[in-house]
């Protein structure tokens, strides 16, 4: 109990830090950067905040954290404009959103889509906000009795479940994972001080940069697609008014059994490391087979907006949590976000609630007003990002890839990473086109140094004997949940098989 | 996974290119484990530098035969990608190789302005005076708000030294 009052005293003075002038004015920006990011092809909320974070380095970590969080939630909000306006899902995640926002706005009901796929988002964000506020500390507080066994559990766990959450074939999805471990592994091993996986070049010396591999993989491999599908924007016009918006509102509350389950659905999803894309798939699935008008779903029913933008919002938002409580973030934007507070000089994990207090509950307030600013923004800004859309795709390309450029240029001054970012490109699009995940591998080369080192400490404490991972109650657990949801296909399988039905996802 | 629609245009199978992805992740788990064994993947009163990435290598190879066997096993017919979208993506990415390979001796501002005057012009059909007008603008753009405001350097090459930036 003392806890809890003890988080809100903390959270009154986190509203005391994300309240100041500048850092409302860093939200304003990053929210509208956020959402021109979220809405031109080939930039992202993962390389986007990948591109920006050296922009922050003179910055101090909470107004940094409080730009870069909130270029995250404006691209959350900017792939709903695309997909409801041009059916081009800005962001994977809001692919299904496409499916009912789209035949809305064809059929002259633009603004009432859009109010409700932002007021969703809204809705999903807050639900997972206040989430990470009451559970957070709690989970923080657990992880802080983790040895170096359970912090290798917990990272295990992490990479089982994109296994088994994964629709991509599980072998693509572990070789993706296992490439991303072996670059982060390039360079100098900082416990016995050896060059490895050099073979002697020197630009290797420092290994593979993570946010190259995103401005790449992400970027370039996002402009490579869209340069197939030769890309002609047909969208329609949208002007939002106060009407409109009050009209949506009045009828929305009548959703909110669909509303209240996609919350729950992205939570869960954000947590577990599958993220906001299948969150939004899922809960458009269930929203479709329990509601009453769930036949007509697909040819512009309202609930079928707010479905899946919820659930891809609660989902984006509540991969903060496993990323500030243990320092294992939930999405790819998430791990960038978490790579930048390792350039600023914090260390991610349950520590950071001790040791960084101010700067944890900064954020956490500044999730609260981000996402009550970003809903006004975007409601009032809309018909202007719509016009971004209509600029060509031959000039948005060619300034998109200089964005790049400069973005991986500046993480380290050093031009040789330029090449590596082309180089990443590539890949990007190869895998792309043959399903490989991308996340996973990303994921991984953030993270495999400090799994690398769980590992190795852990197998160090043993003397070599791998049973330290089952040494005790809770690594045992958590190790076999890893397990469970890494072979969950499997599981799933055979109950089916028990049951005797052919059960079909939707 | 996709499916040529009826009278599409040919171009490479699905079929070949997941057997090549295969084969390249393959190729790359090898070297990896290559290295690792070079560096000592054993204990010596610890794991050593090779340790963790060699048992990386091994998932990773075994992994990428396991996509090698199920892209054999793939129907021979899905194409890839057509010829002509692959012509498009061609044109981003040899521009795009060409950019990038110039950077390191012209720095980032030239081969910029020509990158967006070659798409401009070539791809997008517009007129000499608002591609020019572009191509000069972004560039500008960035070094105002990158080099003057942010105080962040971007690389320059002679053409920027001649002009005293």
């Amino acid at each position: 109990m003392d806890m809890i009052l003890d988080n809100f005293n903390h959270l009154y003075h986190g509203f005391g830090i994300a309240s100041d002038p500048f850092n409302i004015l860093l939200m304003a920006i990053g929210i509208l950067l956020g959402v021109i990011i979220g809405v031109l092809p080939g930039l992202g909320g993962a390389n986007g905040v990948a591109i920006l974070l050296p922009l922050t380095f003179s910055m101090s970590p909470t107004s940094a954290i409080i730009l870069l969080s909130c270029i995250y939630w404006g691209a959350l909000f900017g792939g709903a404009i695309t997909s409801v306006l041009f059916n081009i899902p800005g962001e994977p995640w809001s692919v299904a959103t496409t499916f009912d926002g789209h035949p809305m706005a064809r059929s002259g009901r633009a603004g009432e889509a859009l109010t409700a796929a932002f007021t969703s988002s809204f809705v999903g964000a807050f639900f997972a906000i206040v989430m990470i506020t009451l559970i957070a500390p709690l989970v923080a507080q657990f992880a802080l009795q983790f040895g170096p066994a359970e912090k290798f559990a917990v990272y295990f766990l992490a990479f089982a479940s994109f296994v088994g959450m994964s629709k991509e074939p599980p072998a693509k999805t572990i070789v993706s994972m296992m490439i991303g471990f072996a670059l982060a592994c390039v360079g100098l091993d900082m416990v016995t001080g050896q060059l490895r996986l050099t073979f002697g070049f020197t630009e290797l010396l420092n290994g593979f940069d993570f946010l190259i591999a995103v401005i790449g993989l992400f970027g370039i491999g996002e402009i490579l697609l869209t340069m197939e599908e030769g890309l002609e924007f047909r969208g329609k016009a949208a002007k939002i008014d106060p009407k409109v918006v009050w009209k949506t509102w009045k009828t929305l509350p009548k959703f909110w059994v669909t509303s209240l389950r996609s919350c729950v659905i992205g939570c869960w999803m954000g947590i577990t490391p599958a993220g906001a894309t299948p969150a939004s798939f899922m809960s458009y699935g269930i929203a479709k087979r329990m509601s009453k008008n769930g036949k007509n779903f697909g040819n512009g029913e309202i609930e079928g907006v707010v479905a899946p933008e919820t659930a891809a919002h609660a989902a984006g938002t509540a991969a903060m949590l496993p990323m500030l409580a243990l320092g294992v973030p939930g999405s790819p934007t998430a791990a960038v976000l978490l790579g930048g507070l390792l350039i600023w000089g914090l260390q991610p994990g349950p520590m950071l609630f001790v040791e960084q207090a101010e700067f944890v509950w900064g954020l956490i307030a500044s999730m609260y007003l981000g996402n009550i600013v970003g809903l006004i923004l975007v409601l009032t800004t809309v018909p202007l990002f719509a016009a971004i859309l209509r600029i060509p795709f031959s000039i948005i390309a060619p300034v998109i890839l200089v964005i790049c450029a400069i973005g991986a240029y500046t993480v380290n001054n050093n031009v040789f990473d330029v090449l590596m970012m082309m180089v990443f490109g590539v890949l990007g699009y190869l895998l792309k086109k043959t399903n490989y995940p991308l996340a996973p591998l990303v994921l991984a080369i953030v993270l495999g140094p400090s799994a690398e080192e769980a590992f190795r400490q852990a197998l160090l404490y043993s003397g070599g004997a791998v049973s330290v991972f089952w040494s005790n109650g809770l690594v045992s657990s958590i190790m076999g949940l890893g397990v469970i949801a890494g072979i969950w296909p499997l599981i799933a399988l055979l109950f089916a098989k028990l049951r005797g039905t052919s059960a079909q996802p939707a | 996974m996709e499916q040529a629609h009826h009278g599409a245009e040919a171009g490479p199978k699905q079929r070949a290119v997941e057997i090549g992805t295969a084969l390249l992740t393959l190729g790359f788990g090898l070297i990896v484990l290559y290295g690792s064994v070079a560096v000592g993947a054993g204990w010596d009163g610890g794991p050593q530098a090779g340790f963790f990435p060699f048992y990386v290598a091994l998932i990773l190879c075994g992994c990428s035969l396991l996509n090698l066997v199920s892209g054999l096993r793939e129907a021979r017919e899905p194409v890839f990608a057509e010829y002509g979208q692959l012509r498009q993506v061609l044109k981003v990415l040899i521009p795009a190789c060409i950019y990038v390979a110039l950077v390191p001796s012209f720095g980032i501002y030239f081969p910029s302005v020509l990158l967006i005057l070659v798409f401009m012009i070539w791809l997008g059909h517009y007129k000499w005076p608002l591609a020019i007008a572009v191509a000069l603008g972004v560039p500008a753009f960035f070094y105002i708000t990158l080099e003057r405001w942010f105080l962040i350097p971007l690389p320059k090459g002679p053409i920027e030294a001649m002009l005293g930036l």
